[in-house]
């Protein structure tokens, strides 16, 4: 069945060159679009089955063996988190689908949206299945370069502006990144990331210990941990809801997934264990108290998704199977969770004309289905029981009271008032934008001034008209992904077992080495 | 194998040039930062890899063969620059074309402190020193923050 390994990277590539080919048939490029995604979430579920029972899968690219070739290897890790990100990315296409018909951008569509958004999903899906520290490489600017297309949509000033962070930011953490394939190239002479794994282990500590370290910096940059994060609340929010919601959702994670990666498959016995501890504590902490700082709810997510980043890598640093478990289940709660409130935050700002909370008010009166829409993955996020995050934050300090040491009991105290402090911004959220009075400013009826009309025309771009009813093709996705991250909760006990397999076989690395090197044992 | 010391120095000189002008407000200038970047680490693969006679069986004894991997990796990594400097150099016209320069602005926190420490130094100078500093916080935090127009209103 390795045939399948290949098939979520080249669908949505194909289906990028078809949408492209039919600039101007937007009806057509959305059944190619949504066809895709949902064969690519199919083929996901069905990779994540075979890979609990048998294994890992390893395609090699053009029959080419092992070392030599490029191999794309889907173990559970890699699975389980392509049926995330092909889930969440099915459901955000939907949302902006329904966004840009309620706009009635049918006569001006954005015609580069599909195809780019399709190749963001085969960027993500190829780094997740990469098997080749260059493939990954090769995965992660394809997911760049359409994240850069996607963030400054219709080019209007703020975006350029905040792209140019962006755009600068990340081709800083690429050059670094292939710097160190140069690097690991030279000290080992080889790419492949199951022969690296032998071959690293013979080389002088000093010199692994800064390979691993340049690597590291590259993903922290992707990934926005603490002090490689300030470009992320800049220019997330200015971006069309839905694109936000899936940057949010899955490009910081292919970081987190890269170093989960480089952690336990090339450098096991690094001693930079406490050094990702101390990182993660202040990415909590400070990622927290700038979103409870923030006075506009985009912002005040992206505060949050960055101080949540600190959770995952809290896990990666205790380098214990539970740690690692937790790792996993919190990742695959948080993209669900994070794009949730990020689709939300869209909807807010359709209805309420604005995202700041010094503006919006009485939301829960005017639209308690909104209402419920954001409170439930709002709790989630904060940790409150029975939600997921709940059970991902308490499986994490779990882990840390297991390990014992006193960097791992600092983590533990930070990650409480971390989930306390989290509950804090939700709450200030929640009282400002859904329980005070309306706001006088709010608009009740669509705005229909000139500058809204062109806003409108812009399709995705822009804040569309305030104050008209949701659409349904919006509110349905979004629903469909509220109760996915409750539903978190109904099957957290599987959830939890095939992270802890994967937890398990990341640690030993014998069957991802014995998986991509069948004959001789490495 | 041990790398030419020319070639070392040379990958030193492009990246701090790299550096130094990745850290210029401009974007043009940032441009070319990143071009010198790109090539500073293409060059790095480069020295990873044998030198030799070319990589084809038949023509070279396979002893004294280059080392081909390194090569695919430049081109690929190339091509990769290439499209990010296309699209760097769009952005930067359109940042003209939007704004008559090419800077880079300051982000939204940012301009939010200087705009607080400007009303903190304002309200010093006019001597209202009585007034509790966390007052002085809370007016800075609550001021509306300019968004950057869109000439294209005046168009």
């Amino acid at each position: 069945m390795t045939w399948l390994v290949p098939l979520p990277v080249v669908m949505p590539l194909l289906g990028a060159a078809l949408t492209l080919m039919m600039p101007r048939r937007p009806r057509a490029q959305r059944a190619v679009t949504l066809t895709v995604l949902s064969a690519a979430l199919a083929v996901a579920v069905a990779l994540l089955a075979l890979t609990v029972q048998h294994g890992p899968l390893v395609m090699e690219v053009g029959a080419w063996t092992a070392p030599v070739g490029i191999v794309l290897v889907a173990d559970k890790l890699a699975a389980l988190m392509l049926v995330v990100s092909a889930a969440v990315t099915l459901c955000v296409l939907i949302y902006s689908i329904g966004q840009g018909m309620a706009d009635g951008n049918e006569e001006t569509p954005l015609t580069v949206y599909h195809p780019t958004y399709l190749v963001l999903a085969a960027g993500v899906t190829n780094a997740f299945l990469s098997g080749d520290l260059f493939n990954l490489y090769v995965g992660f600017e394809i997911l760049l370069v359409a994240s850069y297309v996607l963030l400054t949509l219709g080019s209007t000033g703020t975006r350029v502006r905040a792209g140019t962070t962006y755009v600068v930011v990340s081709l800083l953490s690429s050059v670094i990144f292939l710097s160190a394939i140069g690097l690991v190239y030279g000290a080992t002479g080889t790419l492949n990331l199951a022969h690296l794994a032998e071959r690293v282990q013979d080389l002088p500590p000093g010199l692994s210990l800064a390979l691993e370290g340049m690597l590291l910096l590259a993903f922290g940059i992707k990934a926005a941990v603490f002090p490689l994060s300030a470009w992320l609340p800049d220019s997330y929010p200015t971006a069309p809801a839905p694109v936000t919601a899936v940057f949010a959702g899955l490009l910081t994670k292919v970081g987190v997934y890269a170093i989960i990666r480089t952690k336990t498959l090339l450098f096991p016995d690094s001693p930079v264990g406490d050094m990702l501890m101390f990182l993660a504590l202040l990415t909590m902490v400070v990622g927290i108290l700038g979103a409870v700082a923030q006075s506009d709810i985009k912002r005040l997510l992206s505060f949050t998704l960055i101080s949540h980043i600190g959770y995952m890598l809290f896990g990666v640093g205790l380098a214990s199977v539970a740690g690692l478990t937790g790792a996993i289940f919190y990742v695959v709660h948080h993209i669900v969770i994070q794009t949730t409130l990020f689709l939300v935050a869209g909807l807010i700002e359709r209805r309420g004309g604005t995202t700041s909370l010094d503006r919006l008010g009485g939301l829960s009166r005017v639209s308690p289905l909104l209402a419920v829409l954001f409170f439930v993955p709002a709790l989630n996020l904060a940790g409150i029981p029975p939600f997921s995050g709940f059970l991902g934050k308490l499986g994490l300090l779990q882990a840390g009271v297991e390990v014992g040491s006193p960097m791992a009991w600092t983590l533990v105290a930070g990650g409480v008032v971390t989930s306390l402090l989290t509950l804090y911004a939700i709450a200030r959220v929640w009282n400002l934008a859904f329980w005070r009075m309306p706001h006088p400013e709010m608009p009740s009826v669509p705005d229909v001034s000139p500058a809204a009309e062109r806003a409108r025309l812009l399709g995705l771009s822009d804040p569309s008209p305030s104050g008209a009813m949701l659409p349904r093709l919006m509110i349905v996705p979004t629903l469909v992904l509220v109760a996915l991250g409750a539903g978190l909760t109904l099957v957290a006990g599987p959830l939890f077992d095939v992270s802890d397999q994967a937890a398990r076989d990341l640690l030993q690395r014998t069957p991802y080495l014995e998986a991509v090197f069948p004959r001789e044992a490495p | 194998m041990s790398p030419n010391l020319w070639y070392v120095l040379l990958i030193g000189v492009l990246f701090a040039a790299g550096v130094a002008l990745l850290l210029e407000r401009s974007l043009t200038r940032v441009v070319m930062g990143v071009v010198l970047l790109g090539n500073g680490a293409n060059l790095l693969i480069l020295t990873t890899g044998r030198a030799g006679g070319a990589p084809i069986v038949g023509t070279t004894p396979q002893d004294q063969m280059s080392d081909p991997l390194p090569h695919a990796m430049i081109l690929t990594a190339i091509v990769i620059t290439f499209g990010m400097t296309a699209f760097l150099l769009a952005m930067a016209y359109r940042s003209w074309y939007l704004t008559g320069h090419d800077e880079v602005q300051d982000d939204v926190e940012d301009r939010r402190i200087m705009r607080q420490a400007e009303q903190d130094r304002d309200r010093s100078e006019v001597g209202e020193d009585d007034t509790p500093d966390s007052e002085v916080a809370a007016a800075g935090a609550a001021a509306v923050i300019p968004t950057p127009r869109d000439p294209r209103e005046h168009s």
